[in-house]
């Protein structure tokens, strides 16, 4: 199949198998958001499809393990973003975003003029073009967020690994990165596959979610399928109770455990 | 366009630090005529000059050799020290942290006391070895520990291993040292503190080889410096491997810093200051930082040499006195600057 597919994939950290035997796949031009709880193993997931852990299994890209490719290759290919990117405080935008060219560049090679014409149009297309030359310790969280997600547009690669792109990010920023994110799948032919802590939007915007629990899939499918009071309150110990949206998609939220305990009125 | 205005001023105060340096000494040398001399050299160019024949050889083979000398090391120290500061991702790293003054002291004490009558001649082979030794011992060090271990991302290992190194061999010196003669004690601590007034033309040729390999390693990995700024996960992302560019920058700024210590002692703070002003003058960018800081590093200590040959004229300051003078206080400024930067 086209896209990008994870198969049989286990992953031991300090000898520990943090992920086990999971398979998964986003379509090319899909969304396949991984969700779970904390230290279920989606960052590791990503982290392993990125080629930056060792893991046992496979990752296939189109159908070509990447495991043969060489590193410079692979980057050309998939795109990484960490939950929490080491953003140089005195680097310019500019500089950063051209640092997404590094997978094209040879040995001793420098940023030519084809280069500087896509780090442009990434920062173009994430609409920070005008702060260029501005240091990145002068950008706010929400723009921070915006000039990552224009380094990994820079490779252009097919895939995005996103880990956690809006953690930091209040609601509205949420929304602005996650429709940023979707716009780029929708006009690039992007494959996305990110994590997502926040149950509703993972539902909005994944066309498929894929349910960690201690490593292995408790549950795939579209977000009517995963996100259910049942499964969400056995996975991560949380009572919830899940209604269908405005739009017809589960919105999860959260319930006191005790119902007596709410705020007097 | 930054980039280009800097790397002049840079090239220009390089040139005037050196034309400074030839005409102040002793010996009162006639400034246009020096000039004269000088230009006279530069191929296809003949101009007359009114300097006598002492003149000539005072400025052919006094004062040149110790200008030359000046611009390799303070261009050695100041390119190593940002090899240094790109690859641990920390401005305030130099070659000392990394045990290349402890093995170079070690080395030349050796040589010292222990050579016999081969005296001062041995003194630089065994400071060059004794550097690269000092490294090595640290990056193996380092590199078993992180390997162990699996503790951090190997960078701060290695400086934690450098700075054990570097004790171990200072202790090793100190116990040479006390069980030594007075005289070769006095000749350690004059050879410590750095002086370049040992110049000829002949050490100058014999560091030439080194300088030139490793500052051309060390100058073709900017663009690498730069990518490690993100961290070795995000680079290894990007395709590269931060291991091996390590590796190499490391070596380079080795061969780089032992060249320098072989012919001039232990000269400090070169390597941190240099590189900052370097920054301020053309941003973070190490492509910019690296040909910047070797010009800087050539024009600030051929000064800094012309400074300790003649304050105490004719005696002489040890030149690592001079630049720890400037240094330290310079270090506090880079130390509340980095600090003090707003978020």
């Amino acid at each position: 199949m086209t896209g990008l597919s994870v198969q049989e994939l286990t992953v031991a950290l300090d000898r520990n198998p943090v992920v086990r035997g999971v398979s998964c796949a986003a379509a090319a031009g899909g969304w396949l958001s991984l969700i779970g709880p904390n230290g279920a193993g989606k960052s590791t997931l990503i982290r392993a499809a990125a080629g930056l852990v060792p893991y046992q299994g496979s990752v296939l890209l189109d159908g070509a393990d990447v495991r043969s490719l060489p590193a410079r290759e692979r980057a050309r290919l998939i795109a990484y973003v960490p939950q929490e990117p080491v953003l140089p405080p005195d680097m310019t935008v500019e500089d950063y975003v051209l640092l997404g060219r590094t997978p094209h560049l040879g040995y001793l090679g420098t940023p030519g003029r084809h280069d500087r014409q896509v780090t442009a149009s990434a920062l173009d297309r994430l609409d920070v073009a005008r702060f260029a030359a501005r240091r990145l310790a002068r950008m706010s969280g929400g723009e921070r967020q915006r000039v990552v997600l224009a380094r990994a547009l820079a490779t252009e690669a097919r895939v995005l690994l996103l880990d956690e792109p809006t953690s930091m990010l209040d609601v509205g920023h949420q929304q602005q990165v996650l429709e940023l994110i979707d716009g780029l799948r929708r006009d690039g032919g992007l494959t996305v596959l990110s994590t997502l802590h926040d149950l509703t939007a993972a539902g909005q915007y994944a066309d498929e979610l894929v349910l960690l629990h201690e490593g292995q899939v408790a549950a795939a499918g579209p977000a009517a399928a995963v996100l259910t009071a049942d499964l969400i309150g056995a996975v991560y110990a949380a009572r919830v109770t899940v209604v269908a949206g405005p739009d017809g998609r589960p919105v999860v939220a959260p319930l006191r455990p005790r119902p007596d305990t709410g705020p007097r009125g | 366009m930054r980039k280009l205005g800097a790397l002049g001023i840079a090239a220009i105060f390089l040139i005037a630090a050196m034309l400074i340096s030839a005409l102040v000494g002793a010996a009162d040398l006639n400034p246009l005529d020096t000039v004269a001399a000088l230009a006279d050299k530069i191929p296809f160019v003949h101009l007359p000059s009114g300097l006598s024949a002492l003149d000539r050889a005072v400025l052919f083979q006094i004062r040149l050799p110790r200008v030359v000398l000046g611009v390799l090391v303070g261009g050695l120290l100041a390119v190593s020290g940002a090899g240094y500061q790109g690859v641990f991702r920390n401005p305030l790293v130099d070659s000392g942290l990394l045990g290349a003054s402890a093995g170079a002291g070690l080395g030349a004490t050796l040589a010292i006391v222990y050579s016999g009558g081969a005296g001062p001649s041995a003194v630089p082979p065994a400071a060059f070895l004794g550097s690269l030794g000092g490294v090595a011992a640290a990056y193996l060090t380092g590199a078993a520990a992180s390997r162990r271990t699996g503790f951090g991302n190997g960078v701060a290992t290695l400086l934690l291993a450098g700075i054990a190194v570097g004790f171990f061999f200072t202790a090793v010196q100190t116990l040479v040292l006390q069980r030594s003669a007075e005289q070769d004690v006095q000749t350690v601590y004059n050879w410590l503190l750095g002086s370049l007034s040992g110049a000829t033309w002949q050490l100058v040729v014999s560091i030439l080889p080194y300088a030139a390999v490793s500052v051309v390693i060390v100058l073709l990995h900017g663009r690498h410096l730069d990518v490690l700024a993100v961290g070795d996960e995000e680079a290894r992302a990007l395709g590269m491997n931060p291991a091996a560019v390590r590796l190499i920058v490391v070596a380079a700024c080795a061969l780089a810093t032992a060249s320098a210590v072989a012919v001039s002692g232990l000269i400090g703070f070169v390597g941190i200051i240099v590189p900052h002003v370097a920054r301020r003058l053309g941003g973070p960018g190490y492509r910019s930082v690296l040909p910047l800081s070797l010009l800087i590093g050539a024009g600030f200590l051929v000064l800094a040499d012309t400074l300790a040959r003649t304050v105490l004229s004719p005696a002489e300051l040890p030149i690592g006195v001079v630049t720890a003078v400037v240094g330290a206080p310079a270090f506090v400024w880079i130390l509340r600057s980095t600090q003090g930067a707003p978020p």
